[in-house]
């Protein structure tokens, strides 16, 4: 065979396996978008839910993942930040770094069941938090903590140097340089990773099921048990309970995960734009 | 300065929370978990496919052997489509439109487990079980929803493989004649390869480790699997579907079944640095 006509089959093939991907997703997005959407309602939205969740809506499981996402990347985003900081700011490359990347590595790594057998048996037994919102949001915080300080870390260190010197030469001391200067000029890059940090939490199941247990009322303090919605669409759906109200569900989670992606694909924009610049 | 010396304990002690968090997981769960396979005895746990908890037998062997089972599956798939995308998107896509696809294989990274196990169920489980005959809940369709699952994973590590590839190798290769092609496959594939090859691994890494898409569409039943149309039982779906009303030996029990998942995972993620470390040095070399 020709060496060009072989590069046009190749490449054919491969665009082929390209378009089959995005087609997947595509299929996936429409399949349950086009399923959920009629079944959302400003009722469903706002009211609690009746036998088992067959009836009525999803109003207690949305608070619940707003606030054990929330409260997960809130504890994990000054933890995570403060850490990149420290590895590009403060320190210079050795093995106490090294040591923290590896840790983070690792700690990425961990799949999200472990981290709910951890939480699990740490956060709600030996720490007497039981199955509750904050056992749920402590060990979420955890699980995203590599992201945040990973995303961090790029965006600091892509903040030009000549700011820093800027900022020195002006007589700002180390701290200000860091607060005002480079967090600020890296605050998109920051912000992105945090975003998807908040989605990642969202979309978790494995980790909130053994963390924050599956009751459907709504959650009145961070020690009450909460079901989040991605939980919730798990048992509608496994269990038999609804399917309307399951492809619902998953619909309100996709739009929250879509809204999510957009603002961090914009926020990067910015933060290139003005990179560039 | 004074100040500055305290906000760099501070900070010192914030950056070593990934570690703390790392150190105190795997304390908890081996705790928990290691006890029982002694007790039960480290062959039969690991060398047994007999699993009945209500019995006391705690055999993991079934389930050791469903996870690789799924995880290479969802490898094989991954790997084909995850090359042809990084390939595409990094050498023959127009700068635009890779610079526009790049987000969207984000946004597949970012939809939950459970929906893709859902639309696994409603739409993949069907059409295995009427074309290929078996419950349809089985060991294919679990590596296939895994498969699109680590797509993203393998994908964007191997872009930023094949983009390390310095760009004089490929102009070197062209000017001498070859084709894009010949291009790809003998200078750009060889010359990432070991960035690749991290990339696989640990896309291996997401896939065993993943739980709630797994226990949709495998099926779940405890023997080992004779055929890929067989339903089966991983050390995940194992976990999630037994701590619910799990007390005593049996909580124990899955809490060492957590220990065998980590130590499988640990091993994959030190390979796939060995892997990554030999292309630093390597490069280095003059």
């Amino acid at each position: 065979m020709k060496p060009m006509v072989r590069q046009r089959l190749a490449v054919g093939f491969m665009w082929m396996l390209t378009g089959i991907t995005f087609a997947v997703l595509l299929f996936i997005l429409a399949f349950i978008l086009v399923h959920g959407l009629p079944h959302i309602t400003w009722a469903f939205l706002t009211q609690s839910p009746a036998s088992m969740g067959r009836q009525g809506g999803i109003f207690p499981m949305i608070v619940g993942t707003v606030l054990v996402s929330g409260l997960a990347v809130l504890l994990a985003a000054p933890i995570g930040v403060g850490t990149a900081v420290y590895l590009s700011e403060y320190t210079r490359e050795g093995r106490l770094t090294s040591a923290i990347r590896f840790g983070s590595d690792c700690l990425a790594g961990v799949p999200s069941i472990i981290f709910g057998l951890f939480g699990f048996v740490f956060f709600a037994i030996t720490l007497g938090m039981g199955l509750s919102v904050l056992s749920g949001a402590l060990t979420l915080a955890l699980m995203v903590l590599p992201t945040i300080i990973r995303t961090s870390e790029e965006a600091i260190r892509r903040v030009p140097n000549s700011y820093r010197e800027v900022s020195l030469g002006l007589g700002g001391t180390r701290w200000q340089t860091v607060f005002y200067v480079v967090l600020r000029s890296a605050l998109p890059g920051i912000s992105t990773g945090i975003v998807l940090s908040l989605g990642r939490s969202i979309s978790e199941t494995a980790a909130v099921m053994l963390t924050a247990g599956s009751g459907m009322r709504l959650p009145r303090s961070l020690f009450d048990s909460s079901r989040t919605l991605a939980l919730h669409f798990y048992l509608l759906s496994r269990e038999g309970i609804s399917m309307p109200n399951a492809y619902a569900t998953a619909s309100v989670l996709i739009i929250a995960i879509l809204a999510l992606n957009f603002l961090a694909y914009a926020l990067m924009r910015k933060f290139a734009v003005k990179a560039s610049r | 300065m004074k100040r500055d010396g305290v906000i760099r304990a501070l900070l010192l002690g914030v950056a070593l929370s990934a570690i703390f968090g790392l150190a105190l997981i795997t304390v908890f769960i081996f705790r928990e978990g290691v006890p029982i396979i002694l007790h039960v005895g480290v062959r039969k746990f690991f060398l047994s496919t007999d699993w009945d908890p209500s019995l006391g037998r705690f055999g993991i062997l079934s389930m050791v052997v469903g996870s690789l089972m799924v995880t290479v599956g969802a490898a094989a798939i991954g790997v084909v489509f995850s090359l042809a995308l990084a390939i595409v998107l990094t050498q023959f896509s127009p700068p635009g439109l890779s610079a526009a696809l790049k987000p969207v294989i984000e946004l597949l990274a970012g939809i939950p487990s459970v929906v893709y196990g859902f639309v696994g169920v409603v739409t993949l489980v069907p059409l295995i079980r009427h074309w290929l005959g078996g419950p349809g809940l089985s060991v294919l369709a679990a590596s296939i929803v895994l498969g699109v699952m680590i797509l993203p994973t393998i994908t964007s590590i191997a872009i930023d493989a094949l983009e390390a590839v310095p760009r004089s190798y490929l102009e070197g290769s062209i000017a001498l004649g070859a084709t894009r092609w010949q291009t790809v496959t003998m200078v750009l594939l060889r010359a990432a390869r070991s960035g690749l090859i991290a990339a696989v691994i640990l896309g291996m890494g997401r896939a065993i480790g993943e739980t709630m898409a797994v226990i949709m569409v495998a099926g779940n039943a405890l023997d080992v699997p004779h055929s890929l149309l067989a339903p089966v039982r991983t050390l995940t779906s194992n976990i999630a579907l037994e701590m619910g009303y799990a007390s005593g030996d049996h909580r124990k029990a899955l809490f060492a079944t957590g220990v065998t998942l980590f130590a499988i995972i640990t091993l994959l993620n030190t390979a796939a640095l060995a892997v990554s470390r030999r292309r630093v040095g390597k490069r280095r070399a003059p």
